[in-house]
């Protein structure tokens, strides 16, 4: 941890830099149309206070997404819509919601075809397949279908989460479950270990360290897909609302805002799981 | 041929791989008898059978010709009524069970309860010498220990037999000398019949009452070499002329296994 820190705070400050430069590169054109349209010429200091204090620049900076970020989140009950947070957890109940089904789906899956040849030959095609699919094209499908059957607000979005979730876990879990060796099953069947016995003792021990890799793809897809499907529902609430709506005004540092978040969520999500990862195999013995 | 004491025969045994390269004679016309309480050695080149002829006994393998029976009946049967233990050439451990855990695993899935697994576990553990490393972890246990407590679990259950596939390969040759020794220790004190594969003479001369000595292309026996050693066998038997004047049968059988291989 100290060793990375170092070079990861290096690289953040040259992102820094870089951001702060481009700020003053992109949104100048504006500056110098309003300053000409005052006739007023810029001197370069103005410029730059300039493109980094405008209302819809073309790229927000830092301390102004930040200072967004703020006021749509501490200085804002959580329940109202205007804050952030509300907004989070919107996405973040999709998202997780999502994630359990995926998860549940995939582990059912990655079962099946480990157990059965039929369901390998068969299934395994299906399951890539479905991901080459554009989940921006299928999901104002789903939120139709499921809409016309009565079914809206959390439900359609964890659907779409959970359809870019299950593949990373089917994936991970047909691996995690094959990876005992020919030894390991050769010993088992010394023993006349049933097939059940077989999974519970051995191939889902076995297959942990795949699952929690799995798990950390499957979590940021699900989140990618709440905010999905958040985008044909009309802008409603959540963050791909905030994105949404961002992009209808032209309120670019809104949208920066919501996208920071949105990361943030993801990174603190893959975080947790990294934790669970760690505690669980180093109990297992398995990160030695 | 057949008495009662035979644990284990085998009649003109074939088994053919097919593989891509075509078909792979690993064993051809294998005759051979084990008797209880026997302790039988494998000893070959790589390539000439050795650890498929065990396979097929434990019904790892299925033969294509001949016959094979365990305890009178078919291997299949034989494991089935989980009739031996079986070590194999790594210690296969489960990194997330104990050392008892693990010696405890056989033991959960034959249905034995608690009380009688955790008795059964001490027991073991003490033949093998491992007493008091039940609740220690595989990784804290050294190479030699962790094949201790893998040869524990295969004594857990009920099995008469024991088959060991060059179980001591992986280990340096201190450590294999000790386990040799605890080896025969823990033969004379449960009676189990015990069949051994490995590609080292003396530790095949110094374990051995009866020498199977076999070689390549195709895997088949070359001479068959009964130990009159004596049961009770300290390391130093190893410089007496007895013990090296059956090493230098099985070398020679080797030797010529390999010049008409």
């Amino acid at each position: 941890m100290r060793k990375s820190f170092v070079p990861i705070s290096a690289v953040v400050l040259a992102i820094v830099v870089i951001w702060y430069l481009a700020a003053i590169a992109l949104n100048s054109a504006w500056a110098y149309d309003r300053a000409k349209r005052a006739d007023n010429p810029l001197s370069f200091s103005q410029l730059v206070s300039d493109t980094w204090s405008q209302e819809k620049p073309r790229l927000p900076v830092p301390h102004q997404i930040a200072s967004e970020i703020y006021k749509t989140t501490v200085l804002q009950r959580v329940t109202s819509k205007r804050s952030l947070v509300w907004h989070g957890w919107i996405t973040l109940s999709a998202t997780l919601l999502g994630f359990g089904l995926g998860t549940g789906l995939g582990i059912v899956l990655a079962v099946g075809i480990v157990h059965s040849r039929a369901m390998d030959m068969s299934v395994m095609p299906w399951v890539i397949a479905s991901q080459t699919v554009p989940i921006l094209a299928v999901a104002p499908m789903i939120i139709v279908v499921l809409n016309a059957i009565g079914v809206s607000g959390l439900l359609p979005k964890a659907i779409i989460s959970m359809y870019l979730s299950f593949f990373p876990v089917v994936v991970g879990m047909v691996k995690g479950l094959r990876a005992p060796d020919a030894m390991q099953m050769d010993q088992m069947r010394t023993w006349n270990t049933g097939r059940a016995t077989v999974f519970w003792k051995l191939r889902l021990p076995s297959s942990m360290p795949y699952l929690f890799t799995s798990l950390k793809i499957a979590m940021a897809a699900s989140l990618v897909g709440a905010i999905v499907g958040e985008l044909p529902t009309g802008a409603v609430a959540g963050l791909g609302a905030r994105l949404l709506a961002g992009s209808y005004y032209g309120q670019t540092i809104q949208i920066w805002s919501a996208l920071i978040s949105a990361a943030a969520l993801a990174a603190v999500l893959v975080a947790l799981i990294g934790l669970a990862q760690n505690i669980t195999l180093r109990k297992m013995g398995m990160l030695r | 041929m057949v008495s009662k004491d035979t644990i284990i025969h085998t009649e003109h045994l074939n088994l053919t791989f097919q593989t891509s390269d075509g078909p792979v004679h690993a064993l051809s016309d294998i005759n051979l008898s084990i008797e209880r309480g026997e302790f039988v050695s494998f000893i070959g080149p790589s390539g000439c059978g050795k650890t498929t002829l065990l396979r097929v006994m434990a019904d790892l393998e299925k033969p294509t010709g001949g016959t094979a029976t365990v305890n009178g009946v078919s291997p299949e049967e034989a494991r089935k009524a989980r009739a031996y233990g079986y070590v194999f050439q790594a210690a296969g451990l489960y990194p997330w069970r104990t050392v008892g855990g693990n010696i405890r695993l056989p033991l959960e899935i034959m249905g034995y309860d608690k009380a009688e697994q955790s008795a059964r576990v001490a027991k073991v553990l003490e033949l093998v010498e491992l007493t008091g490393f039940d609740k220690k972890f595989p990784w804290q246990l050294s190479g030699g220990m962790q094949q201790r407590a893998s040869i524990a679990r295969a004594l857990a259950f009920d099995a008469d037999i024991l088959f060991m596939d060059e179980p001591f390969g992986a280990l340096d040759e201190i450590v294999r000398d000790h386990l040799n020794e605890q080896l025969l220790h823990l033969w004379e004190r449960t009676n189990k019949t015990i069949v051994f594969v490995t590609h080292s003479i003396p530790e095949a001369v110094y374990l051995s009452t009866k020498i199977v000595v076999m070689s390549p292309r195709p895997g088949r026996i070359a001479d068959i070499i009964h130990s009159n050693l004596p049961k009770e066998r300290p390391l130093e038997i190893r410089d007496t002329p007895e013990f090296l004047e059956i090493a230098a049968r099985v070398r020679h059988g080797l030797r010529t296994g390999h010049e008409d291989g």
